[in-house]
């Protein structure tokens, strides 16, 4: 193995991206992990913003929908860098200022969970977009059905309305999350510790820029790689007992 | 759903979070980027230099709990003013336009500011020679400020988010020349990487720009924490704390009345 | 398009009085005194992002066509490094593209002293050329994607037919295919544009000058945090208006299927 690396002369990469010091790979990896938990909470609280936001633009009254509808068209006008930079800024400023004044004192904000509302409040409005097309989808016999039959609106949602939708909204949802977990990279930006802040300062301590930003590049690429098969199985099994949308194309 | 459990988790964190920190944490930013020797990221994940050491030393010495928070060098006075971190040491110098926006502590050490360029180049620290110059410099800084009223008619000015970047195009020859703390200049040139480059030399002081020295800021009108630091960098100055982490970095003092 | 009945309802007219009430607290409680000493240079830097916008999909366009043919109908070494490009532009961070193509090139100048002595040098010491570069590359593995269903969607029996009656190929595909797959992409390709929109202020970390630096250059200079951000935002927001319906006419003037 070392003779390979040796020939090739990759020794010097190796040995910088092993990962116990004097090797950078831990960090690295430390800036993957918290790259993957923003990634994840932020797709995850955008799912639940999406969810009520499709409902609130397909069922909800007039001022709602004329509110939700300013809410995804600003935030997907304007570039998620601006929006980072003004909701981490502005969001904390304004949630402290509220807690103290309410007697409540500071509220402590880690850098993960300020990355977790940031991104989460974009990614909300892509997932109200790709949901409500979702919901919309659903053939509207079947929520009338369950409806006739006296279902509670949240069993409905939960019984007939969200199943049925999932074979809908699985690529889209599978879009939004490569979306997150890119954005993520968008943290440096305001100086947050994931892995392309990491990459960075260590390309920069060491000068070797193109072992390590190839390397970032590698880690991300494998997550998108690793996500895509996932989704593809969500899909599969989402779309389970439907007839196949694809035998027709080719 | 999972995700859903994953959320309700962090956001209880984060909530739970408020009632832990009632504890004399004070958060200290510094800047999330390499600036030996005075704070740099090593491979273990550790800040360490100059002045981490000095923030240690300071809290101790005042009974602060402090956490070393790093943010981005060009947002940390927001940072602070956002009240994401509660004082900040990251080599900022004392100037009458950051006054206006934050408080600041006494001064802990003091450089003059520098020209450095190519060995090759022959260029001194005046605006006269370095006209139709490239000069890198970073963002919010005393430097940006400076090279600008000085060399911004004559030379064009490059704004880099840290000065390692600016330090990078330097070596690469994307700029000519860059303006910057003499310390960290010092270290830099006398490293494989800027072996390229030379000082050229200080550039002519002018207090109101390049400020009196390097202090701690704190938000406006927070004077108990402001005190405590004061005190703080008092006790390291006199019981010689400040003169021994300098002198395992340093061969001369870079601190003066 | 939303008609003057449609905006004349009770609600919306609340909606609109409370948003002009916004838009007058802001102008009247926010700090804006700095708009006149950085106009000229906002205006530049708007100039700036805008001509970036339009050189990178225009180029990033152009190159698309290729790589969308040669995934859909190109022989497997044509199309394998066609699809792996796209993976790759598409699977990391545009951050770490633009990064890796500045400073990653730029630590390998030092290495080739005769690149300082070439006709390119000066060019290769800006750092638009590397900007438009990662654009270029980004816009043309996102819509190269896209540029492949569409040539896969075009009739066949039109292809055939054509080529029954000898037309040669390289007309074939400049009278029929291409325009039809154009027509495809086309309700599509505004919002791949309001996509590159947003991704032009990330050339901003490599030292190019446009609008949203000149936000930064505010905030460094005054420590106006949120006015100049938000300001930025209103302005990105009408260019993505203005591009929205630039793409509506154009999709209007395109016949129909």
């Amino acid at each position: 193995m070392d003779l390979i690396l040796e020939t090739l002369g990759l020794a010097k990469s190796a040995e910088l991206l092993s990962l116990s010091p004097p090797g950078w790979g831990s960090n690295l990896l430390r800036g993957l992990a918290n790259s993957l938990q923003i990634a994840f909470g932020a797709f995850g609280f955008g799912l639940v913003i999406g969810l009520f936001g499709a409902y609130g633009k397909l069922y909800g009254g007039v001022v709602m929908r004329d509110l939700l509808a300013i809410y995804t068209t600003v935030i997907r006008a304007v570039p998620e860098l601006v929006l980072i930079l003004i909701l981490y800024y502005v969001g904390t400023d304004l949630i402290n200022q509220a807690s103290q004044a309410m007697g409540y004192g500071r509220v402590e904000i880690s850098g993960v969970v300020a990355g977790i509302w940031v991104l989460g409040i974009v990614q909300g409005a892509y997932s109200t977009e790709v949901l409500r097309g979702a919901i919309q989808a659903v053939p509207p016999g079947q929520i009338e059905a369950a409806r006739a039959f006296g279902m509670p609106p949240l069993m409905l949602m939960r019984r007939v309305t969200i199943p049925a939708m999932m074979s809908f909204a699985t690529p889209g949802l599978a879009n939004l999350w490569l979306i997150a977990t890119k954005d993520t990279a968008l943290l440096a930006i305001v100086g947050f510790s994931e892995l392309t802040l990491e990459t960075r300062q260590a390309a920069a301590s060491t000068r070797a820029y193109f072992t390590f930003f190839l390397a970032a590049g590698a880690l991300y690429l494998i997550v998108t790689l690793c996500s895509g098969a996932v989704f593809a199985r969500i899909e599969k099994w989402a779309r389970r007992g439907q007839r196949s949308l694809r035998s027709g194309e080719r | 759903m999972k995700l859903k459990k994953l959320l309700i988790a962090s956001l209880a964190t984060a909530v739970l979070g408020t009632n832990a920190a009632t504890a004399e944490e004070v958060k200290i930013g510094i800047a999330a980027e390499p600036y030996p020797p005075f704070a740099s990221l090593d491979s273990s994940g550790k800040w360490v230099g100059w002045e981490i050491e000095v923030i240690d030393a300071v809290c101790t010495a005042a009974k602060l709990d402090c956490v070393i928070t790093p943010v981005a060098w060009d947002g940390i006075i927001p940072s602070l003013t956002g009240q994401q971190i509660d004082a900040l040491m990251a080599s900022m110098s004392i100037t009458e336009e950051r006054q206006k926006t934050i408080d600041f502590s006494d001064p802990y050490y003091n450089t003059p500011a520098v020209i450095v360029a190519d060995k090759s180049m022959d260029i001194s620290a005046t605006p006269e020679s370095l006209a139709g110059k490239i000069i890198g410099i970073q963002a919010s800084t005393i430097h940006q400020a400076y090279a600008n009223a000085y060399f911004g008619d004559a030379a064009e000015i490059r704004v880099y988010q840290t000065q390692d970047e600016a330090n990078q195009d330097l070596v690469s020859g994307r700029i000519d020349a860059t303006q910057a703390d003499s310390i960290a200049m010092a270290d830099f040139v006398g490293t494989d990487a800027g072996a390229c480059c030379e000082i050229k030399g200080p550039v002519t002081n002018d207090e109101s720009i390049l400020g009196r020295g390097v202090g701690a800021g704190v938000r406006k009108g927070d004077d108990g924490l402001r005190e405590k630091l004061n005190a703080g960098i008092a006790a390291i100055l006199a019981d010689g704390t400040h003169a021994e982490i300098t002198s395992r970095y340093f061969t001369t003092s870079i601190y003066s009345e | 398009m939303i008609t003057w009945r449609a905006l004349m309802q009770p609600h919306r007219i609340v909606l609109m009085a409370l948003f002009i009430g916004m838009i007058i607290w802001c102008a009247v409680a926010l700090r804006w005194d700095w708009i006149p000493q950085y106009a000229p240079l906002a205006i530049q830097g708007l100039w700036r992002t805008i001509w970036i916008l339009v050189v990178t999909t225009v180029l990033g366009f152009l190159l698309a066509i290729p790589l969308g043919l040669a995934q859909a109908v190109g022989p497997w070494y044509l199309s394998a490094p066609a699809r792996i490009f796209c993976t790759v532009i598409r699977g990391t961070p545009l951050l770490l593209q633009i990064w890796l193509l500045y400073y990653g090139l730029g630590s390998l100048f030092p290495q080739i002293p005769w690149i300082r002595g070439s006709e390119l040098w000066p060019y290769l010491r800006q750092a638009w050329p590397y900007a438009v570069l990662a654009l270029t590359l980004s816009y043309a593995g996102y819509e190269g994607e896209v540029m492949r269903g569409a040539f896969s969607g075009v009739n066949k029996g039109q292809l055939e037919a054509a080529n029954a009656f000898g037309m040669p190929r390289f007309t074939m595909f400049r009278r029929i295919w291409l325009p039809q797959a154009i027509r495809n992409v086309l309700p599509t390709l505004g919002g791949e544009t309001i996509l590159q929109l947003k991704a032009t202020p990330l050339v901003a970390t490599i030292t190019v000058v446009e609008i949203y630096s000149v936000s930064s250059r505010v905030r460094s200079d005054t420590f106006i945090v949120y006015e100049p951000l938000l300001l930025l935002a209103v302005f990105y927001m009408i260019i993505a208006g203005i591009i929205t319906l630039m793409f509506r006419r154009i999709e209007k003037q395109v016949p129909g299927r």
